[in-house]
């Protein structure tokens, strides 16, 4: 992939729907907001993380609220680059490439958005290799890159330059700041050196994604199984296939958490999958049994489509399939652990490689 | 006594039911272009003592196909009110060009609306809505849908819009408000609230042509139309709110199918000349799909039953091979089917040289090969099995109602499944399920629920949504709540909770006739 353009644009808004792991809502806004802005402006080139020259000024922007909002509060389409263009006043040099922070649901769409207005190159890659819910769940705070200065826009004009002690106190004055805001605002943050990349961020992942919607979608049309390929284009084993019988949900100190339990069909029958969930799907117990938990990738698929299901969307009597895929080895380190392991968001277990 | 019509593509079907509910008669004709001749033959092939009809309930599916085809429909002007946000995908972003050109594609971007927890997103600007006014006066447009950010939370600037844009646009224009649509999801409540302004003068077309058809065959009852949701609607409201029939077929289908089998909870199969269509009942009520629908390509909000279709009716091909469909004759089964003295093989033929339907002349599918028939019916029957087996959401034991025309398809028990019902009347159990709908009331926006308050909270949506059906003409006493969702907003301090309460209740027909029935 050279060039993110109407045509692949599908594709990787799906493959980007099930490396997000329930989390980053609905696609569909951001997908909206990406083909218009193409539209527009014309395909957005994409340059591998080795391509970037060393000295290069690469930002990541995104969305941070919620997608209930999004959906109907439906952006102005400046956000990103208001975002983008304080960061630079702040920086005092202007972006050479943007990056998305995450891939997943929305914040996958709206970098591609914000470089195809802004006319800069995408990097191929992301600071996560999944979705994560917080600010400073990202790989560059391993090596010491700060996600200050943070430059925070509405859709109203108004743009806010956060320069914090560490990256939790980022992640906490953005969120602030977003609620007083209605609930979406857009982030530029976490500016990378060229030659940070390597260590920085997750390699290939827009291409990842690109060939796994592409995948799920050859698998549909010639009617085999799109779980199976998603499966295989992964890496990753298969949990469960069965229904969703019983969503729970509770908000927890600013977060809607939850568990799904979804009872096996087909080979299945007789096994019982509990989903927990906090934005993102967390931990996997299968008949009691632990058997996956965040930082490796737990996706819900549609049994009969292979589409993403956001963990906003399990609902009772969904049929879904439910497959771990490993994260980046990054993230099983023990600061990687720290970040977003079992622990950090309130589990009583440890990181369980799946499989084991 | 009730009459229940179903208008749809093909047939004409009706059902006459006592005040018992017993079905009286049923009767089916064809579909007509003008509407009024195919709804009065049937009506006249029931037979009702009119003088003793209460109420007739009809189901069409007139302003869906007429979405599809892009055809009959007004041109509209979309008002949003938004800006500055939403300026990004301004109205009818999404749409397929056919339907985007029927309409117009008149699009306004305004101030206005509220942010999640009702402040002002931005002021409303009279000047700006005159300016908006002027302009869709030089284009003719007479019809107009007003969408307003979060105005399921708040709704007072799509009311404050729609008053000066008919101060500016006289009393002859038509206004659709999409806070009484449907729910947050801006783009898919606009969306539905323009298809609706486009069908509006259909449905004042399409409502004089039912009252015609039962003048004609005097009979002077209130008629009632059906919804997406198994409810009805009156005749003001359904001038008004055409665009809420959508997905009437299936539901009255499947809830006809429970009511004649006298079961509340069951899987449903729906056997037609091309399609098996599989849902599941709930409470009386169809299980609804997950997520957003769409409706002739046009993204909605409407809640519509989840249903599977599978590739085997009544008219469906039979292999060589002994598989069935998906490929089907449809309506030309009475040319083609073997016991119709055509050269087709198709799945009626299996059920009657099966000895298991008398349709036709037997005598033509004498010569098949017993141990084929079989084979290819078992087959059937398996397939249909497999769908219901994926449709249920738990192992407890599930009776199945099978309907439709084609279900001579289904035998008495299916594999995994022992009780297997084909209740009479089958063939015009959406006509039955039309007339036996009940009134409903929702709610479904999002609330604010401080720590401890939760019950209180959901108690007040709950008072709304039973409040909200009497006014729709639920009789007081007999509305129940059927379904409650509760939905945090992700990643949100504050305790901001979409519940969404759906209500029903008996048609209090008195209510009706005095003309107290409003809808909210």
């Amino acid at each position: 992939m050279r060039e993110i353009t109407l045509d692949n644009l599908d594709d990787i808004a799906r493959g980007a729907g099930i490396l997000g792991t329930g989390g980053g809502g609905d696609p569909y806004i951001g997908k909206l907001l990406a083909r218009e802005a193409i539209r527009r402006n014309g395909p957005v080139r994409v340059v591998d993380i080795d391509e970037v020259p060393a000295d290069a000024t690469v930002v990541p922007v995104s969305g941070m609220g919620a997608p209930t909002v999004l959906l109907e509060r439906v952006p102005n389409g400046g956000e990103e680059l208001a975002a983008l263009r304080a960061l630079e006043k702040h920086l005092g040099r202007p972006a050479t490439h943007i990056a998305p922070i995450e891939v997943g649901g929305v914040n996958s769409m709206l970098p591609i958005a914000c470089a195809a207005e802004a006319g800069l190159p995408i990097v191929d890659g992301d600071a996560m290799g999944r979705a994560f819910p917080e600010a400073q769940m990202v790989l560059p705070g391993l090596i010491g890159v700060s996600n200050s200065p943070m430059a925070l826009a509405d859709d109203k004009g108004s743009t806010i330059i956060v320069e914090a002690v560490d990256n939790h106190a980022a992640e906490a004055i953005a969120r602030a700041v977003c609620v007083e805001l209605g609930c979406q605002i857009s982030c530029a943050d976490t500016v990378l050196r060229g030659d940070q990349l390597a260590d920085g961020l997750v390699p290939a992942t827009l291409t990842l994604a690109e060939n796994l919607g592409a995948a799920v979608r050859a698998a549909r049309a010639e009617h085999s199984d799109p779980v199976a390929a998603a499966v295989t284009m992964l890496d990753g084993v298969p949990l469960l296939t069965g229904k969703v019988v019983d969503v729970s949900r509770r908000t927890e100190g600013g977060f809607a958490r939850g568990r799904a339990r979804i009872e096996g069909t087909g080979a299945d029958t007789g096994r019982v999958l509990e989903l927990d969930f906090q934005n993102e799907h967390l931990l996997a117990t299968r008949d009691g049994v632990t058997v996956a938990t965040t930082p490796d990738l737990i996706c819900v698929l549609d049994s009969e489509t292979g589409e993403p299901v956001t963990t906003e969307g399990l609902r009772y009597g969904l049929r879904v399939s439910v497959l771990a895929a490993r994260c980046d080895p990054r993230w099983t380190s023990p600061g990687g652990l720290a970040l977003a392991g079992p622990r950090y968001f309130g589990y009583e277990t440890d990181y369980l490689p799946f499989g084991s | 006594m009730r009459i229940g019509i179903d208008v749809g593509g093909t047939n004409t079907d009706a059902a006459l039911l006592g005040d018992d509910d017993r079905v009286i008669s049923a009767a089916k004709s064809p579909t007509t272009p003008d509407i009024t001749s195919g709804v009065t033959a049937a009506i006249r092939a029931l037979d009702p003592p009119v003088d003793q009809v209460s109420a007739v309930m009809i189901g069409t599916t007139h302003f869906l196909n007429a979405l599809i085809e892009g055809a009959r429909l007004a041109p509209v002007a979309a008002v949003r009110l938004g800006l500055p946000a939403t300026a990004a995908l301004p109205p009818m972003t999404d749409w397929p060009e056919r339907q985007r050109a029927a309409v117009g594609g008149h699009g306004y971007l305004c101030h206005g609306g509220r942010e999640f927890d009702g402040r002002p997103l931005s002021p409303l600007d009279p000047d700006e809505l005159r300016r908006t006014a002027a302009d869709i006066a030089a284009k003719g447009l007479r019809s107009v849908a007003i969408s307003s950010v979060f105005s399921p939370v708040a709704e007072d600037d799509e009311r404050r819009a729609a008053e000066i844009l008919r101060a500016e646009l006289g009393d002859g224009v038509h206004l659709s408000l999409s806070h009484e649509l449907g729910r947050i999801g801006l783009l898919a409540r606009e969306n539905a609230t323009i298809v609706n302004a486009a069908l509006r003068d259909l449905a004042t077309h399409i409502v004089e042509s039912f009252g015609k058809a039962l003048a004609e065959v005097s009979v002077t009852a209130p008629f009632f139309l059906s919804q997406n949701d198994g409810t009805l609607m009156d005749v003001d409201f359904a001038r008004t709110y055409p665009v809420a029939t959508f997905a009437s077929g299936p539901t009255n289908s499947m809830r006809g199918a429970a009511f004649l089998s006298g079961l509340a909870d069951c899987a449903v199969v729906d056997v037609g000349g091309t399609t098996a269509d599989v849902g599941i009942l709930q409470g009386g009520f169809p299980r609804e799909a997950a997520g957003e629908s769409e409706a002739a390509g046009i993204r909605t909000n409407f809640r519509i039953p989840d249903v599977l279709s599978l590739g085997i009716g009544g008219g469906s091909l039979v292999g060589d091979d002994g598989e069935t469909g998906p490929r089907s004759v449809g309506y030309r089964l009475t040319e083609e089917a073997l016991v119709f003295g055509g050269a087709t093989l198709t799945a009626t033929d299996l059920a009657v040289a099966a000895g298991r339907a008398d349709i036709g002349d037997a005598s033509r599918v004498a010569h098949l090969d017993r141990e084929f028939v079989d084979r290819a019916l078992a087959r059937i029957a398996e397939r249909l099995a497999e769908s219901v087996d994926r449709m249920r959401t738990s192992a407890a034991p599930l009776p199945v109602v099978a309907v439709g025309g084609g279900s001579v398809l289904v035998p008495e028990a299916l594999p995994g499944f022992d009780d297997v019902r084909l209740p009479g009347n089958f063939g015009v159990a959406n006509a039955v399920g039309a007339a036996i709908a009940q009134v409903g009331g929702e709610v479904d926006r999002v609330f604010q629920v401080p720590d401890g308050k939760r019950e209180s909270v959901l108690a007040q949506a709950r008072e709304e949504a039973v409040g909200r059906a009497e006014d729709a003409g639920a009789r007081r006493g007999t509305v129940r709540v059927v379904d409650i969702e509760e939905v945090p907003l992700a990643y949100l301090p504050g305790g901001a909770t979409r519940i969404r309460v759906k209500a029903v209740g008996d048609l209090d027909l008195n209510h009706i006739k005095t003309g107290a029935a409003r809808h909210a």
